[in-house]
């Protein structure tokens, strides 16, 4: 098979995918304002128009600057994006405080589709990222240290990570977790084989050499000591966790997971110790029923709104979401189980994991160590991401404020997310490339 | 690298699986108990938005209804402001931020029109989505209640007045109230704050007194101690000796006194009329097992049941009183219950029942507060219907009894003379009943008229109404509220109740 016959088959089927999405996000939209009544809501040709309008715009630039990429990622994204949507959209008409949301949503989204494209156009060749990986790092901890910043940091719900200007806000580190994982890639392809073999000797063991591992160390440890400044627990175990991941990607060393999982375990008992509300958080994982009504209302209003959709869920428009608080944020999850049943929560679980499928495989069949591990990255991020915050919400483990990627209300992690996607969707095109025919391999 | 590339991803799919394990416990295997859990407010907000049906007292008049609302609950529930704290007790209320009590609460599928009586007989109105709604028909009477709160004005306490030949319920009042519009209100911050008040006020006008507080009856319950000593034919020509007191058996000399170290004794109905405590301390001994049997025909240890849709919400609390079996080791505990101290502890309704028994040949009929639902169409689609509770003593011993209780108002000596109505015989029964040491004795009065032909049993309350430790206390507190409230019910003309002509009821009645 050609490039060109690889491009063209992938396209279509990112192109028929994508009138599944319109499909779903239309119809969910009609169903949520019909469980009101027989009307119609009055702009649905509107938001079809808009619903089309950016997926093909998205789309075309995939076919001009990225044709022989995966041809389901963009469609598993906007499904996800578009379910997102359309809960937001049904929060809203249910007043509380979530009347502007949808409105500010289909902004964000616009601007994220504006974002894709720009980054398809804009990064040409995902080696600018391995070349210039110190200015990433630099920028990736500026990025995070910004909320610090007195007149522009702004604190919510315990933690400091917002960054303001005017109406607008948003959370850097959602953009500094691209730049460090591109920092972190491009290392550790670089100093593959020092980290794998090591350096000195003690007894029986190959060690690298604080020399080699100082950078690592360095940035890590400072990510991780900014973040707790700012108490962002969530961020601070998604960096961790896909650290780890990428070093044992590189070196297969399982000393690295059992050492970094030996750190974890420390940070955890320092962080309980230190911060109250990590310690809040953590009791109620454990039991948060003696709170049900104080500190403890999120994970039990949480369940009940999972439990109360049962298998099939109340339908669209037909259950009571917003009884959780954040209902739009990092509890859009259980708004989803609550509507849409086990059905629609774990269908939203199969998205993702098709989505960190095809980005594996993204890295699987690159050929650059970087881009693997690039890629890879990015799919961990996903991945961790996702289990963090429905793992959260379910009290599978404590709950760590963070968005569900491409579903929650907000949008820093939706332009990320966004940027993303075109990166991987980039390296998906060279890979294509520089694959060599089937029969060859 | 591709081989750490593929564990990893392995790691991130356990990680999903995980994820998929927990939402199938939550939405499969504990989808059904937090859908229905307490704390859970789906439920109760979407009752919230349902229209409710109005509640009416039995001569139609609304005491709850719901008006249309802007806010997103859609409805407000109203308790109109003439009636709102007279009926509160009874109707309870309907609140977001603290659930549901009284009719409110027990008849909320009625309500809200989700009972199949409700469904089926209004399919048409089930089509085309219109909530066939239900009105609850009280058997409260809007005077009878006025009348109690009238006269129990400025005391602690409680008024209930029984319709004799239904069991039904024609006043409840207890005083303090509270206004539950307070607590209805959509306002969260206010019903909040008005409910806290409420629970924090030390008269604790939340408490419906009249079925859910336990008080020392005194010697109201010599009632119930002389109705079994004549159903175990003790003789009326029995002289009991003239005493100030009795030194209770197995004591090392502790004594019972009469009230005010008065002398008394004499037959049994002497003693009743001038309420004699050793006559029926000694009665209560001679008794012994035979009193603790007695008192359970008269509803005592139990308490009236609530599922048949009686309306009580919360339910009568149960009385109690001396075990059977107990009788060897308790003996001074067994005369001092049988004046109606010590283990015995009633509810006010309790003592109204007793007075029922004797008006209604010894029967008492299950008190209710609800006597019908109507449907849209104001047809009953249900009803409480007269049901017997106990069988308390035969109607010869009733017959007696009943001359007894005229002894306590009419007799000269007696110590209910209070209670006299001109032209209506009244038949009663005082009580002071000694409370903690140091506080005022509890002013009781039951009573039944008229007397030839009952039509209302009563039974009033005054918490610490005694001013001293006299037994005319019960007459000169108590008496004139249960003369007041029976003369103006006598006075009132009937009225037809929504629910029609009790079906049970006897033709001859009211």
């Amino acid at each position: 098979m050609t490039v060109a016959t690889i491009a063209r088959s992938r396209r279509r089927s990112e192109l028929s995918l994508g009138l599944l999405v319109i499909a779903v996000t239309v119809g969910g939209y009609v169903l949520v304002a019909l469980a009101n009544g027989p009307r119609l809501p009055p702009n649905v040709a509107i938001l079809l128009g808009w619903v089309f309008g950016l997926y093909v715009v998205a789309h075309l630039a995939v076919r001009k600057f990225a044709p022989a990429s995966d041809g389901t990622l963009l469609p598993l994204a906007a499904m996800l994006n578009g379910i997102g949507f359309v809960v937001i959209a049904r929060l809203a008409g249910a007043g509380r405080d979530y009347p502007q949301q949808a409105r500010v949503q289909s902004v964000w989204i616009s601007i994220g589709i504006a974002v894709f494209v720009l980054t398809l156009i804009v990064v040409r060749d995902v080696r600018i990222f391995e070349r210039y990986r110190y200015i990433a790092l630099l920028l990736g901890i500026a990025f995070m240290l910004l909320p610090l910043v007195p007149v522009v940091g702004q604190s919510r719900g315990g933690g400091r990570l917002w960054v303001g200007i005017g109406p607008l806000s948003f959370e850097p580190s959602e953009i500094a977790k691209v730049l460090l994982v591109a920092f972190f890639a491009a290392y550790l392809a670089d100093k593959r084989e020092l980290l794998t073999e090591g350096r000195i000797r003690i007894g029986r063991w190959f060690v690298p050499s604080l020399r080699d591992l100082g950078p690592l160390v360095l940035a890590w440890g400072m990510a991780l000591v900014v973040l707790a400044y700012e108490q962002d627990i969530g961020t601070s175990l998604l960096f961790f966790g896909v650290f780890a991941a990428m070093l044992y990607m590189t070196t297969r060393r399982s000393a690295y997971l059992v050492g970094t999982f030996i750190l974890l375990v420390v940070g955890a008992v320092v962080a309980y110790k230190a911060f109250g509300h990590v310690r809040v958080r953590v009791d109620n994982w454990r039991n948060p029923w003696p709170n049900a009504r104080g500190t403890g209302i999120q994970p039990v209003q949480g369940w009940y709104a999972l439990g109360s959709g049962g298998i099939a869920g109340t339908g669209l428009g037909l259950g009571q979401p917003w009884q959780v608080p954040l209902a739009s944020t990092d509890y859009i999850f259980t708004s989803i189980g609550e509507e849409l049943g086990l059905v629609g929560s774990i269908g939203v679980i199969a998205l993702f994991m098709l989505f960190v499928g095809s980005a594996y495989r993204i890295a699987v069949d690159s050929v650059r160590p970087f881009t693997k591990l690039f890629s890879a990255g990015i799919a961990t991020i996903i991945a961790l991401q996702t289990f963090l915050i429905i793992g959260g919400v379910t009290r599978l483990i404590p709950l760590t404020g963070i968005s569900l990627p491409f579903v929650s209300y907000g949008g820093s992690s939706l332009v990320a997310n966004f940027a993303l996607l075109a990166i991987l969707l980039r390296m998906s095109d060279d890979a294509a490339r520089a694959e060599p025919p089937p029969g060859a391999r | 690298m591709n081989s750490g590339i593929r564990r990893v991803g392995i790691a991130m799919i356990v990680l999903f699986i995980a994820l998929v394990a927990q939402l199938t416990y939550l939405q499969v295997g504990r989808s059904h108990q937090l859908a229905n859990a307490s704390g859970n407010p789906r439920k109760a907000f979407s009752d919230i938005r349902r229209d409710r049906g109005p509640i009416e007292t039995d001569d139609g008049t609304p005491v709850a209804l719901s008006i249309p609302s802007k806010d997103e609950f859609t409805h407000q529930r109203v308790y109109p402001s003439s009636t709102a704290s007279l009926f509160a007790d009874v109707v309870g209320y309907e609140s977001i931020q603290n659930g549901a009590a009284g009719v409110e609460d027990a008849y909320a599928s009625d309500l809200e029109g989700r009972t199949f009586d409700l469904q089926v007989n209004n399919i048409a109105d089930a089509l085309a989505n219109k909530q066939p709604v239900g009105t609850v028909v009280l058997t409260m009477s809007k005077v009878a209640q006025g009348a109690s709160a009238f006269a129990l004005a400025g005391k602690r306490g409680s008024v209930v007045v029984l319709d004799v030949q239904t069991g039904g319920v024609l006043a409840a009042y207890s005083n303090p109230t509270y206004d539950p519009n307070q607590l209805a209100t959509h306002d969260t911050n206010k019903a909040q704050a008005a409910y806290s008040l409420l629970t924090k006020d030390p008269q604790n006008p939340l408490l419906s007194r009249s079925w859910r507080e336990l008080y020392p009856p005194g010697s109201t319950f010599k009632t119930v101690t002389a109705s079994i000593a004549l159903q175990n034919k003790v003789d009326l020509d029995t002289k009991f000796p003239v005493l100030d007191h009795l030194v209770l058996p197995e004591t090392n000399g502790v004594a019972l006194f009469n009230f005010g170290k008065e002398h008394c004794g004499g037959s049994l109905m002497d003693g009743f009329i001038v309420s004699c405590n050793t006559t029926y301390a000694q009665v209560g001994h001679d008794l012994g097992e035979k009193f603790a049997t007695g008192i359970q025909g008269f509803g005592v240890q139990t308490a009236p049941p609530t599922e048949d849709g009686s309306g009580f919400d919360p339910p009568i609390v149960a009385s109690t009183g001396p075990l059977p079996g107990t009788f060897q080791q308790n003996q001074p505990k067994f005369m001092q219950d049988a004046i109606g101290q010590n283990q015995v502890l009633v509810p006010p309704i309790e003592m109204a029942l007793v007075a029922e028994a004797i008006a209604n040949q010894g029967v008492i009929l299950q008190p209710h507060v609800v006597d019908c639902v109507l449907d849209p169409n104001d047809k009953v689609v249900s009803r409480v219907g007269v049901q017997q509770y106990k069988r308390a003593i035969d109607p010869a011993t009733a017959d007696t009894m009943r001359t007894f209780m005229l002894g306590v108002v009419n007799d000269p000596r007696g110590t209910g003379t209070a209670a006299q109505i001109p032209g209506v015989s009244v038949a009663g029964k005082t009580g002071t009943a000694e409370t903690a040491p140091g506080e005022k004795p509890h002013a009781w009065f039951i009573a039944f008229a008229p007397a030839d032909h009952p039509k209302y049993a009563i039974a009033v309350l005054v918490e610490h109404g005694g001013s001293d430790a006299a037994e005319v206390t019960g007459g000169r507190v108590a008496a004139p509220i249960a003369k007041q409230v029976l003369q103006t019910l006598l006075n009132t003309p009937a009225t037809q109740s929504p629910c029609g002509a009790q079906p049970g009821s006897s033709p001859t009645g009211r």
